[in-house]
């Protein structure tokens, strides 16, 4: 662990997606503190005389939206709704994706051969499209969401923990637990499990990018979190109509969920690298 | 060869049964009813029955899914519940757009991720290199939508080169360059990382050592070599090419499927979105086959079996 640590302190953009990574993170837990305005809040002055929101000014930092309301505020708050979707559904992607491959991966045979056609069934539908239409059927909460987001995202999980598990269910190691009189679940739990926490680590950081922007995805559809509550993709959807007179409304946006998917992308990748040494040397 | 055709083929017809069950499954498993919403706010119970039995939702799920089955290997996919119109005629309406665009996006995506990934490639290590994987890597974190909305800004609005939305020629740069942003940032890293493995082969030492000029070696030799696995990779990735299409006909009004499933979700008219999922799975299908077809024509030495 120190190990990999003094590896990853080497990857310098890596260490500025972390920083990127924190104070997104402590920006939007600390929303209430920091935002200068409430987010539902619509100010009179917060639209020109001609109805139109206001570009970036002293008094609202990254201008207003198209009902006067605080874009910064707004930001702020959204990106709690945005990373906390983010997040739960990158969680139990990481769930169903793992407890799938894992066991097809040990168990193999017909119940393991089952599930990775079904794997490949799901990659042959355009899972992304149902998850709109289903999105759009269901009332959405945040859970709602974050599950929505998570049926179609487990699959790569399962497909790559599917491969690891196969590969170390026939090492000697495992054979050995297994002839000791290990079942099942211990061999799973105390074996097989720890080795594939660097990969789960490594695809738990990529997939936050993958989730975060899929959340994105959904509100711009207009089938993510409902209004009035703020998300980044919510705010470019909203603001959609106006973006020859109010670029800037989706700019910031944007530039957010741009860095926070850009700086997870870096800092798994590092990770990647940091943990695999051999592979650094090939491909690096 | 042709059993291997058959049995892809074969394997192709039981995806679709998959992909019509689970969606079929999925959307008439769910509380909202579309019945309801044809009926509208005012009708009778009675109006809901007979509505209910004109569209066949008054057998069980087994036996309406056996029925769509039985249409479906017609040709038919059954009606637009909303526009009353056959859902297979909407969809070939539609269907060419979408396929236009595609091959567009991946073109644009190959020419602008092939020569990154080459570039950087053959400067491994140095800050060129480094540049553009993160470059890729920025191409490939940016939502479609605010790329496919900052280029309708820039190049439509404030520049006036291109067109704003719609159909035709010069209109579809714009959305096939969106896509090719994230996409091509995908290739240019399979590609840099497919390229460095190939350069150390010893067939490219050999024709270094003949005396080949290196960028002759590299694009002789090794890109033909190191243009597989992105092969591969655009078949493998259809699924996900085919939902990006769709969210970016949505940004620049491009009258493909996606606009046609749109307004399906909208109006909950459950066999466009049954339709429009099935033909895009044929489409993702179809093309994951040609892939395969291919590589025995980039490398002789790969056998179908």
């Amino acid at each position: 662990m120190n190990d990999l640590w003094k590896r990853l302190r080497r990857d310098i953009p890596a260490m500025i997606s972390l920083g990127v990574i924190g104070a997104v993170v402590i920006l939007a837990l600390g929303a209430p503190l920091f935002a200068p305005y409430e987010p539902t809040q619509q100010f009179a002055d917060g639209l020109s005389d001609f109805g139109t929101p206001l570009p970036p000014n002293e008094r609202y930092w990254l201008g207003t939206d198209l009902l006067g309301r605080d874009l910064l505020s707004r930001l702020l708050f959204g990106g709690r709704n945005s990373l906390l979707i983010g997040l739960l559904a990158n969680g139990a992607s990481l769930l169903i994706g793992t407890l799938l491959g894992v066991v097809a991966g040990y168990v193999q045979g017909r119940a393991g051969n089952a599930i990775m056609r079904f794997t490949d069934l799901m990659m042959a539908i355009p899972a992304l499209l149902l998850a709109i239409a289903l999105a759009a059927i269901l009332e959405r909460s945040v859970w709602i969401v974050a599950l929505v987001i998570a049926l179609v995202n487990w699959v790569q999980v399962a497909r790559v923990v599917y491969t690891e598990t196969v590969g170390l269910a026939a090492r000697d190691f495992v054979r050995a637990a297994q002839a000791l009189g290990a079942g099942p679940p211990s061999v799973l739990m105390r074996h097989i499990l720890p080795h594939l926490l660097p990969t789960l680590l490594v695809y738990g950081t990529l997939g936050i990018s993958t989730t975060v922007m899929l959340e994105a995805m959904l509100s711009f559809l207009g089938v993510g979190v409902q209004p009035p509550h703020p998300s980044w993709g919510g705010i470019i959807f909203d603001s959609q109509s106006y973006l020859m007179n109010a670029p800037w409304l989706v700019f910031f946006p944007g530039a957010v969920i741009l860095a926070v998917a850009l700086s997870f992308n870096l800092v798994g990748d590092a990770l990647r690298d940091a943990l695999d040494p051999l592979q650094r040397r090939r491909l690096g | 060869m042709i059993v291997y055709l058959l049995r892809r083929l074969a394997a192709v017809i039981l995806i679709l049964l998959g992909v019509s069950a689970i969606t079929y499954g999925l959307l008439f498993l769910l509380p909202a009813n579309p019945v309801d919403l044809l009926a509208g706010r005012n009708a009778t119970p009675e109006m809901r029955e007979n509505l209910r039995r004109e569209w066949g939702m008054d057998q069980p799920l087994p036996v309406q899914y056996a029925v769509y089955l039985g249409k479906l290997v017609q040709g038919d996919m059954g009606r637009s519940m909303a526009q009353k119109v056959e859902v297979s005629y909407l969809i070939g309406a539609r269907l060419p757009a979408t396929l236009q665009l595609m091959v567009a996006a991946i073109i644009a995506s190959l020419l602008v991720g092939l020569p990154a990934g080459i570039y950087a490639a053959t400067r491994r290590g140095t800050v060129p290199d480094k540049t553009a994987m993160i470059a890729s890597f920025a191409g490939v974190s940016a939502p479609q939508f605010v790329i496919g909305l900052l280029m309708l800004y820039f190049f439509a609005f404030k520049l006036g080169w291109l067109p704003m939305g719609g159909y035709g020629a010069a209109n579809i740069i714009l959305p096939a360059l969106t896509v090719a942003v994230a996409n091509g940032g995908w290739y240019s890293r399979m590609m840099r990382s497919s390229m460095i493995e190939v350069l150390t082969q010893d067939y490219m030492r050999t024709a270094r050592a003949k005396g080949l000029p290196r960028w002759r070696a590299v694009m002789g030799h090794g890109f033909r070599n190191a243009i597989l696995p992105i092969v591969a990779m655009v078949g493998i990735d259809m699924g996900f090419l085919i939902t990006n299409i769709v969210i970016v006909e949505s940004v620049f009004g491009w009258p493909g499927i996606g606009q046609l499933l749109w307004q399906g979700i909208q109006r909950l008219d459950y066999f466009i979105i049954i339709g429009v999922t099935i033909a895009a799975a044929v489409v993702i299908t179809l093309a994951n086959l040609l892939a395969d077809l291919l590589t025995p024509l980039i490398d002789p030495r790969i056998r179908l079996r």
